[in-house]
């Protein structure tokens, strides 16, 4: 059985729907190369950094890691606390892959889940072609990398309307991912505005607002999410439909 | 840097922690999961953590509040237009740079 179109078609389609992402990623890894320049961290570091890493927040809190010259421990937590979303992403991308997807598929693959790549793969219909998500990375990752070595080297090169213009592209483009299927499904939409509303009030509430972003993100998503599958399952034709 | 610590062992322990936690859950459920609560939990987390990810913070992503609440409208109404990813976030970006244009021009 054949996916969609094809491997490389489907490479091709992951590359087009990496630009969005590309460019968004431009922006952030733009100021996260500026902020490491200041750290101290040499232009060629900050971008073996974030080729590696490839995560916004665990990277920012790192160069305070970095900065405070903190343990390694404590690096290892920083960025288990701030990541650990990407494993609820995992798990929820796993059933979005099968028997053709083996191993070493997973392996390469699952580098490439940031929140973004995570949000295009998830949006496919039916299951999805680790080839997909290759393509993505491979406009997204090279965006990122090159992004923060530009932002290092001379923080002049872009110029702060553009980044700050470009700011929104992220998350422009998880709306036209989560909005379209919330405009057929109202129990999408009920989630998709149940969320906003929660993390709004980790953001804004006293107390609340002491739980840091990759925690809020965790306790939301899980909240949300097992609220409308306990209130609304989604039966087996229904899934393969919106899924 | 006055650091007593490695930045290469730093930059290691970064990447191979953030790399497990993406790929631990990938690699070890290769079966379909059967469970109805749990499929339908998996379905509705890419909905809730994107919607959780993007409000409120869409609103602090450019240099100001105005021309981000701007951005978000237009992404809201073309995202359920069905517009495609692309033109959704780059004519966000449009008009939060033609919006902060105009800002800096009455200014």
């Amino acid at each position: 059985m054949k996916y969609n179109n094809g491997s490389v078609l489907e490479f091709k389609k992951g590359m087009k729907d990496g630009i969005p992402i590309a460019l968004g990623y431009l922006a952030v890894s733009f100021t996260f190369g500026i902020e490491a320049f200041r750290g101290g961290l040499p232009p060629l570091l900050s971008a073996v950094i974030s080729v590696t890493n490839v995560t916004s927040a665990g990277q920012f809190a790192a160069l305070s890691v970095i900065a405070a010259n903190g343990s390694y421990f404590e690096m290892f937590l920083t960025q288990f606390v701030i990541n650990l979303r990407y494993m609820l992403m995992s798990f929820s991308l796993s059933q979005k892959f099968d028997d053709r997807a083996t191993v070493p598929k997973r392996l390469l693959a699952g580098f490439g889940i940031t929140d973004e790549i995570f949000g295009i793969g998830a949006a496919r219909e039916g299951k999805v072609d680790p080839a997909y998500i290759y393509g993505a990375m491979a406009v997204a990752i090279p965006g990122w990398t090159v992004g923060t070595f530009f932002g290092s080297l001379s923080g002049d090169i872009l110029p702060a309307m553009i980044v700050s213009a470009l700011g929104v592209a992220i998350y422009g483009m998880f709306l036209a991912i989560i909005i379209p299927p919330a405009k057929h499904n109202k129990a999408v939409m009920t989630v998709v505005i149940l969320a906003m509303v929660l993390s709004s009030a980790f953001y804004y509430l006293p107390y609340l607002n002491k739980v840091s972003s990759g925690f809020t993100i965790i306790i939301v998503t899980v909240l949300v999410s097992l609220i409308a599958a306990l209130i609304h399952p989604v039966r087996e034709e229904e899934h393969e439909q919106h899924a | 840097m006055n650091s007593t610590h490695s930045i290469y062992i730093y930059i290691l322990v970064m990447a191979v922690t953030t790399y497990l936690i993406r790929v631990l859950p990938l690699v070890l459920i290769r079966k379909e999961i059967k469970n109805e609560i749990l499929r339908s939990f998996l379905y509705y987390v890419p909905y809730a953590a994107l919607a959780a990810m993007t409000f409120p913070a869409i609103l602090y992503a450019t240099s100001g509040m105005i021309s981000a609440l701007f951005g978000f409208i237009t992404a809201v109404i073309l995202s359920y237009k069905e517009k495609s990813l692309f033109t959704v976030a780059l004519s966000a970006c449009g008009v939060v740079f033609i919006v902060e244009r105009i800002m800096d021009y009455i200014s």
